[in-house]
């Protein structure tokens, strides 16, 4: 019998393929049916930092947009009595899904400064989220913040936060810092237990018609993973922390080779938005059979396997690697 | 027993009474008794119970008559039920209450008594209403003061379970039903022990039921009619004596005696006044003051004005008394003298021998909560020591023509000078009154101290000064006036002190603070020189604080208003600081708490800045200002707006006087454009260069503040160096010129016309053709521009295509300035029409939104052109609109018909060509139309000549001739609620009018209460946990006519089609709907955005457009087209941009997402249903197929 189990933050997983944040886990239903899956674990949707603030302000706002202004209308709104704002709703949530399954439930909390919000972090755990993971979206505008500036913010961030809270956090990050290996030491140095790699970015587009900016966020696909495995593998053994892939992560293979990188985990969302939820049973059986054929008798095997420290050549990893590539194209490029 | 103190208004009390002992409660909103429905309906929705435990059912109906006639049901099947109104909407009750008072039901209900509509609405306080119900056969029992609403409340409702006679308890509206004053809740036993249960069981056992079956309502006759209703007599004679028990049965539990008739004053009083609710209270603080001045003067108070207890009455005066004053604050115009002069001198005739004779006059006060001070109480306590005293008196204005009004000294007053009063003005979006009303409950709740505030609002919608009046002091506080002597007066707009008198009130040594955008070391020099003046002889201690900077920094915006309320408590000293400081924070905690921690917090750290940045400032001997107040109009307006409308404008209408004053309600239009406002911070600045020159934000400019004319070049000299033009970009206007001009004093900033703009900067997309840039730097200039602007003539209309937006934007708007709020969606919709048929339109105005910024004084933003020739307007009622257009309608036709009769009877001296033409004109066109006006004008000029009485006749009724366009016009709340039996009719009359609906989805001027328009899921008052059902299909319903013309607009989606609709509804000779999508702020989100949120309406499919026109009927087509496209966005990205969708999201998201599922499914129905019938063949295709051409 192979094993498929792992650990990630010190969760015993029966297996490494996690649901990450995305809109399906907005559904106790979609989270039922996740667990019937196969999916061992799975991170909520994201709690954002500007929504926390954004809802209370915008309704505070509008219920008292224009009252007490004309004598016949002091108010437009009825006050009702209480409103579920931004974590309200989000620790319901929390516990309907404790409730609903087994697997563990992890909260995501999304935001980048040190603001009031950071005690939502203690309010997942008390609604019984079993992990936390923190998304460190930062996108710096400002010329005069430096990469230390915003690197310490983020650090700093992370502290407050394990400071508060007694369950595991992870940090998801992006992959746009000076030196991710250095950054990925400060975020566990400053309590992060996991690090996921990576964010995927919001990337606007633009309509030329109305010259207007558009929201746009496609869905992954399998070519993303490749940088993922680049980081993971070069990150696995230096850091002391359990590493997550996320983002392009959408076949038996993409899972494989995630588990070698160095990954306890591989995250999908994009793959089950196309597919359905029930195709995570079949990632979970292709790999299975994958193992069978290639007689790997457990993930814990394979993990790291084709980690920076493993693999035979690491300059694979590293620019000599990018050099030879780029020669190998161009040769190509000649020869056609 | 220790009960609780409070500080609530009137509305509240009567609210939490009524509901604690009441079972069904129907309601409707009118103003100002709505917020009792209100809370009412919000207290059910919490699952707030009565005192038997049960939460009590609340409905809105359609109209108050619905909601009495709701009442009486419930009455008649056991329930204890009321209701709440007020005006004209206890006049749609009184059917119903003849009923209910026949048939001797126990109930009460609640008004807060308002003004009617006679020669002009009002929504103010005054006891027309309840004066016109005293046939009905109901008791009606008055309160003074917000404690008696409450006690009063309870009283009414134990004395007609007893008496069994039903009970109209009135306070006076907005002096009582909106005056926060502080108060002694009675406890849920209170209520328990003053209802006696075996009274409650005999309603029930009285009650309808096939269990015991009985049946009222017979139809009776002469024999036994008279009979029956003589029958109740006892009842009616018992009552005094049974709510004088109550009375005193309460004051053994609660203490508070009351009686029948109140006397308050000296034993041995000489002259006295009677009189009911508010005024009375003054009376007493009046007459209290003067005996302590040695005077012998009283007031009566009347409690139970019906059944009228003559017995009582006598009783209650003192011996002595020689005079009495009877004052009424109602009118009754013909009559001998008002009802309670009428009842108290027939009650003095029928009194007893040995009872006192005195002399009795009868007045009128306080119409429209006209003030009613000491003042005048002590006025009218001299003229009743005068030798010939008039009867039939007014107090409190001035009348020259009839002589009716008695001379005071208005500088007579009776405040205690242990009572502090503070004055704040404030604007609407400022916070202040909010902010008043919490240090009113921190004073009366947290304090040993008695506390009162009233608020006085803006006529406005937009741009809205507000007025808060506090006191507070030792003593209970009767003061239900206004505050003329303050010893605080608080300024929370700087721009405020070039207009009003802000420190008129300022007593000697008073306080004044400032939010001044300057520091104290500079403000000064900024003052007005009047204002500067006052505070030097005034002796003025004089504080400022930036308050917009610490609103900034706290990220308030431009809501002051805990600042200010924090410098407030800090300057009067009412609590020690740190006290006022918590609790301030403690209130912002329970009033913002369930908003959010952050918003908390923001008003938290507002509080914790405010008082580092407040500072004295050191008063200079001598004014050196040179900045004068700015006039309320300018002095090249006509001589009614400088006389008249220019008082009003400036605070100063109390003392025109009656001889000024049109007599039947007439007002000249075309005087917006000279009340200069100055609201808008921000303005909409062009650029010539960009501007492709399409129309747009002319077109949705809610204001009429964005105009544009094609001219020729020369009309150019002598234009003011800043004044912009450019080519003209129309194949047909070559080498003209085009101009795009902001009226940038008359703009209210909504940006509106940003958002329409699609001419974007190729290099910097921000920047468009129109972008908003601050007013003060260019106020100047563009003041010049606009008046240059005016006097280039008006665009030839023959020469544009009505049809496209483009050339609209040339057609004036005869609709401009209007107070309606910054960035509403109805009022484009009003400008199109007096764009389109402005020189030939008739507008009956349902009462509402479109009634109060069409018609609201001091000025009317329906204009006139260049000929003179304007909209005429008019508001009937709310209910009756449809009728009081079609009345027009017929009146018209009828008049052109009887003109056709007499121009043939005219031929011989006419002519026959001029008389056939005039009667076989094909009007059909705007040309068409001119030509017959030139041909009436002949018309006239021959009549004139001719000495007949048929050709004077001819002569009076000759306009009739030319096409008039009627638009009757209103909101949802009339067309598919109050007025929609009406509107039927009108459509299946099948005549020639055209029903503008602004559909705003929910009664916006009330204060946004549901109506059947509000969508599925929404929520709104009457509606907290989100509309259950859908909107009703009100096009749908006037299609099923087939000869109406239907029309579903949306100005934001397609102007096109909005105009287009327009063109055809006005062109279809027959009755034509348009049904127009208006955003509003009681959808909740910014203004700004309404265009946008209108596409998204239609793209999501929630508002199709689409046109029904019976004319395609009779080409043998379908007439029905389907104008948008299939639905393309997500429903939730349209709803969940608005408040009052995403509020129940928060509030209860299980039902969000159910009534969300719920409404995604009406609009794939609805889609499918108009898809279906778009698919239809017409008749012609039919008569095709059957004959078997195809």
């Amino acid at each position: 019998m192979i094993d498929l189990s792992t650990t990630y933050l010190g969760l015993p997983l029966k297996n490494p393929l996690v649901a990450s944040a995305g809109p399906l886990c907005k559904e106790i239903d979609q989270i039922r049916r996740m667990e019937d899956a196969g999916l061992s674990a799975v991170v909520l949707h994201s709690l954002f930092e500007e929504q926390i603030t954004m809802e209370a302000q915008h309704l505070d706002f509008f219920l008292s947009h224009n009252a007490e202004t004309y004598a016949e209308s002091l108010s437009y709104f009825p006050d009702l009595a209480s409103y579920a704002l931004g974590p309200d709703q989000y620790l319901e949530h929390i516990r309907r899904a404790k409730e609903s399954v087994s697997i563990p439930i992890m909260g995501s909390l999304n935001g980048t400064t040190l603001g009031g919000w950071v005690h939502y972090a203690e309010l997942m755990q008390q609604a019984g989220a079993d992990a936390l993971e923190l998304n460190l979206y930062a996108l710096p505008t400002d010329p005069d913040a430096t990469a230390f500036a915003v690197e310490h913010q983020l650090t700093e961030l992370v502290s407050a936060i394990a400071e508060r809270i007694q369950i595991p956090i992870a940090v998801k990050l992006g992959p746009y810092f000076s030196s991710i290996p250095n950054m990925a030491r400060q975020l566990v140095s400053a309590g992060s237990k996991g690090l996921v790699l990576f964010n995927r970015f919001y990337q606007p587009d633009f309509d030329l018609e109305t010259l207007e900016v558009t929201p746009n966020l496609a869905l992954s696909n399998s070519s993303e993973l490749l940088l993922r495995l680049h980081w993971v593998a070069i990150l696995y053994g230096r850091v002391h922390a359990d590493l997550a892939v996320t983002g392009g992560v959408h076949t038996a293979i993409d899972v494989l080779k995630s588990m070698m990188a160095g990954g306890k985990v591989a995250m999908t969302t994009s793959a089950l938005l196309r597919r359905g939820t029930a195709y995570a049973t079949q990632v979970l059986g292709d790999m299975q059979q994958w193992m069978e054929d290639h007689e790997y008798e457990s993930v814990r095997q394979m993990q790291g396997s084709m980690s920076y420290r493993s693999v035979s050549d690491p300059s694979a990893f590293e620019r000599g690697n990018y050099m030879k590539m780029l020669s190998s194209y161009s040769l190509r490029q000649s020869l056609y | 027993m220790s009960r609780v103190k409070t500080a609530i208004d009137g509305n509240e009390a009567a609210a939490y009474v009524a509901h604690k002992i009441n079972e069904v409660i129907a309601i409707y909103p009118i103003t100002p008794s709505s917020n009792m429905g209100e809370w009412a309906d919000q207290w059910s929705s919490e699952g707030k119970t009565n005192i038997w435990g049960t939460v009590p059912t609340v409905i809105e109906m359609q109209s108050e008559g619905g909601a009495a006639g709701a009442l009486h049901g419930a009455l008649q099947t056991g329930a204890l039920g009321t209701t709440f109104t007020a005006s004209q909407g206890l006049l749609l009750m009184i059917p119903n209450m003849f009923k209910i008072a026949g048939e001797l039901t126990p109930a009460v209900i609640h008004v807060a008594a308002r003004a009617l509509a006679a020669h002009a609405l009002s929504i103010f306080g005054d006891h027309q209403d309840v004066m016109a119900c005293r046939s009905t056969g109901f008791a009606m029992l008055s309160s003074c003061s917000v404690q008696e609403v409450l006690d009063f409340a309870l009283i009414s409702q134990a004395a007609s379970l007893e008496s069994r006679v039903p009970f109209l308890h009135f306070f006076d509206g907005f002096r009582t039903s909106h005056e926060v004053n502080k108060i002694e809740l009675l406890d849920p036993e209170d209520l328990a022990a003053l209802l006696d249960e075996k009274l409650i069981k005999a309603h029930r056992e009285r009650a309808m039921t096939p269990e015991k079956p009985v049946l009222r309502g017979t139809a009776q006759n002469p024999d036994v009619y008279f009979q029956c209703r003589e029958t109740v007599n006892p009842y009616y004679l018992a009552a005094p004596t049974i709510v004088q028990n109550v009375m005193d049965r309460f004051a053994a539990r609660v203490g508070r005696q009351y009686r029948l008739f109140d006397y308050v004053g000296a034993p041995d009083a000489t002259r006295v006044l009677v009189l009911m609710g508010s005024g009375a209270e003054t009376a007493q603080e009046t007459v209290e003051y003067l005996n302590g001045q040695g005077e012998k003067v009283g007031v009566l108070k009347v409690r139970l004005f019906r059944p009228f207890s003559v017995e009582h009455f006598v009783k209650a005066l003192p011996p002595t008394v020689e005079a009495l004053a009877v004052l009424d604050r109602t009118k009754e115009p013909g009559a001998i003298g008002e009802p309670l002069y009428q009842d108290v001198v027939t009650a003095l005739a029928e009194a007893p021998a040995g009872s006192p004779r005195p002399r009795v006059l009868g007045g009128r006060y306080g119409l429209s909560s006209k003030e009613f001070t000491p003042a005048m109480i002590k006025g009218v306590l001299d003229h009743l020591a005068s030798a010939r005293p008039k009867n039939h008196f007014t107090v409190g204005i001035v009348d020259d023509v009839t002589h009716t009004s008695l001379d005071y000294d208005p500088d007579f007053s009776t405040e205690d000078p242990a009572t502090v009063r503070c004055i704040f003005y404030g604007l609407g979006a400022d916070g202040t009154v909010g902010a008043n009303k919490n240090s009113i409950k921190i004073i009366g709740e947290e304090t040993d101290n008695y506390a009162q505030g009233y608020f006085v609002y803006d006529s406005k919608k937009s741009g809205a000064v507000t007025i808060s009046h506090l006191r507070f002091g030792p003593k209970p506080i009767r003061s239900s006036y206004l505050i003329s002597k303050a010893n605080f007066v608080a300024c929370h707009q700087f721009v405020f002190l070039e207009k009003l008198d802000v420190l008129g009130p300022a007593m000697p040594g008073a306080t004044f603070l400032l939010n001044s955008p300057y520091p104290a070391d500079e403000v000064w020099d900024h003052l007005p020189r009047k204002v500067q003046e006052e505070i030097i002889a005034k002796k003025l201690k004089f504080y400022v604080i930036d308050g917009y900077q610490v609103a900034r920094e706290a990220q308030m915006g431009t809501r002051v208003n805990t600042i200010m309320q924090t410098c407030f408590f800090a300057i009067s000293g009412i609590l020690p600081r740190e006290e006022a400081i918590a609790q301030i924070k403690k209130s912002i905690q329970k009033t913002y708490g369930k908003r959010g921690e952050s918003v908390v917090k923001k008003n938290f750290a507002a509080v914790d800045a405010a008082l580092s940045h407040l500072h004295e400032v050191k008063v200079p001997e001598a004014p050196t200002g040179k900045i004068e107040m700015r006039p309320p109009v300018p002095a090249a307006a006509p001589e009614f707006v400088r006389t008249v409308l220019g008082p009003i404008i400036a605070g100063k209408g109390d003392t025109l006087p009656v001889s000024l004053l049109p007599v039947d309600g007439t007002f000249p239009t075309g005087t917006t454009q000279w009340e200069k406002r100055n609201i808008a911070l921000e303005v909409p600045v062009w650029d010539e260069q960009l501007c492709i020159q399409c129309g747009k934000c002319v077109l949705v400019c809610p204001h009429a503040t964005i105009r544009a004319k094609v001219y020729a070049p020369e009309h150019l000299n002598g234009a003011p160096k800043t004044f912009k033009s450019a080519a003209a970009r129309w194949k047909d206007f070559k080498d003209q010129k085009y101009s795009l001009q902001v009226a940038v004093e008359d703009c209210t900033g909504c940006a509106l016309c940003v958002a329409a703009c699609p001419a974007k900067s190729k290099t910097d997309t921000k920047h468009r053709a129109i972008d908003m840039m601050p007013q003060i730097p260019i106020r100047e200039q563009e003041r010049e521009n606009w008046d240059f602007f005016l006097k280039i003539p008006e665009t030839d209309r023959q020469l544009l295509s009505h049809s496209q937006v483009k050339d609209v934007q040339l057609l004036q708007p005869l609709f401009e300035f209007s107070g309606a709020c910054a960035g509403c969606g109805e009022t484009p919709y009003i400008k199109l029409v007096t764009q389109l048929f402005g020189d030939r339109t008739i507008i009956g105005n349902a009462t509402g939104c479109s009634s109060i910024y069409g018609g609201n004084l001091p000025t009317t933003p329906y204009t006139f052109n260049a000929e003179g020739r304007g909209p005429a307007w008019s508001n009937s009622l709310f209910e009756d609109n449809a009728e009081f257009g079609l009345g027009m309608r017929l009146s018209l036709d009828q008049q052109a018909a009887h003109a056709r009769t007499l121009l043939a009877k005219l031929i011989p001296q006419l002519g026959g060509e001029l008389v056939g033409e005039l009667i076989h004109a094909d009007q059909t066109t705007e040309p068409g139309i001119m030509a017959q006006r030139e041909r009436v004008k002949r018309l006239k000029q021959l009549l004139a000549g001719i000495d007949l009485p048929e050709a004077r006749d001819l002569l009076s009724i000759a306009d009739a001739l030319v096409k008039k366009s009627v638009w009757i016009v209103g909101g949802d709340g009339w067309a598919y609620d109050i007025g929609y039996g009406g509107l039927d009719h009108v459509l299946s009359t099948g005549r020639n009018v055209n029903i503008l609906v602004l559909d705003t989805e929910v009664y916006s001027n009330t204060g946004g209460q549901m109506s059947k328009a509000t969508p599925r899921g929404a929520v709104a008052k009457f509606a907290a946990g989100g509309k259950p059902a859908a909107k009703k299909d009100l096009a749908l319903m006037a299609m099923m006519y087939g000869n109406v013309y239907v029309a579903k607009v949306a100005m934001g989606s397609s102007d096109m089609h909005t105009v287009k609709a327009f063109l055809e509804a006005e062109a279809y000779d027959g009755p034509s709907l348009i049904i127009a999508y208006s955003h509003c702020i009681a959808h909740g989100y910014d203004m700004a955005y309404g265009l946008e949120q209108q596409k998204a309406a239609v793209n999501s499919g929630y508002w199709p457009l689409f046109r029904y026109n019976p004319t395609l009927t009779a080409q043998g087509k379908n007439p029905f087209v389907l104008d948008s496209r299939a639905p393309s966005l997500p429903l939730e990205k349209y709803l969940y941009n608005e408040t009052r969708y995403t509020m129940l999201v928060h509030a209860n998201p299980a039902q969000a997402r159910k009534l969300l599922e719920e409404a995604k499914q009406d609009v794939i129905s609805q889609w499918k249903f108009y898809e279906h019938l778009a698919a239809m063949p017409g008749a012609a295709a039919v008569a095709a197929v059957e004959k078997g051409e195809h």
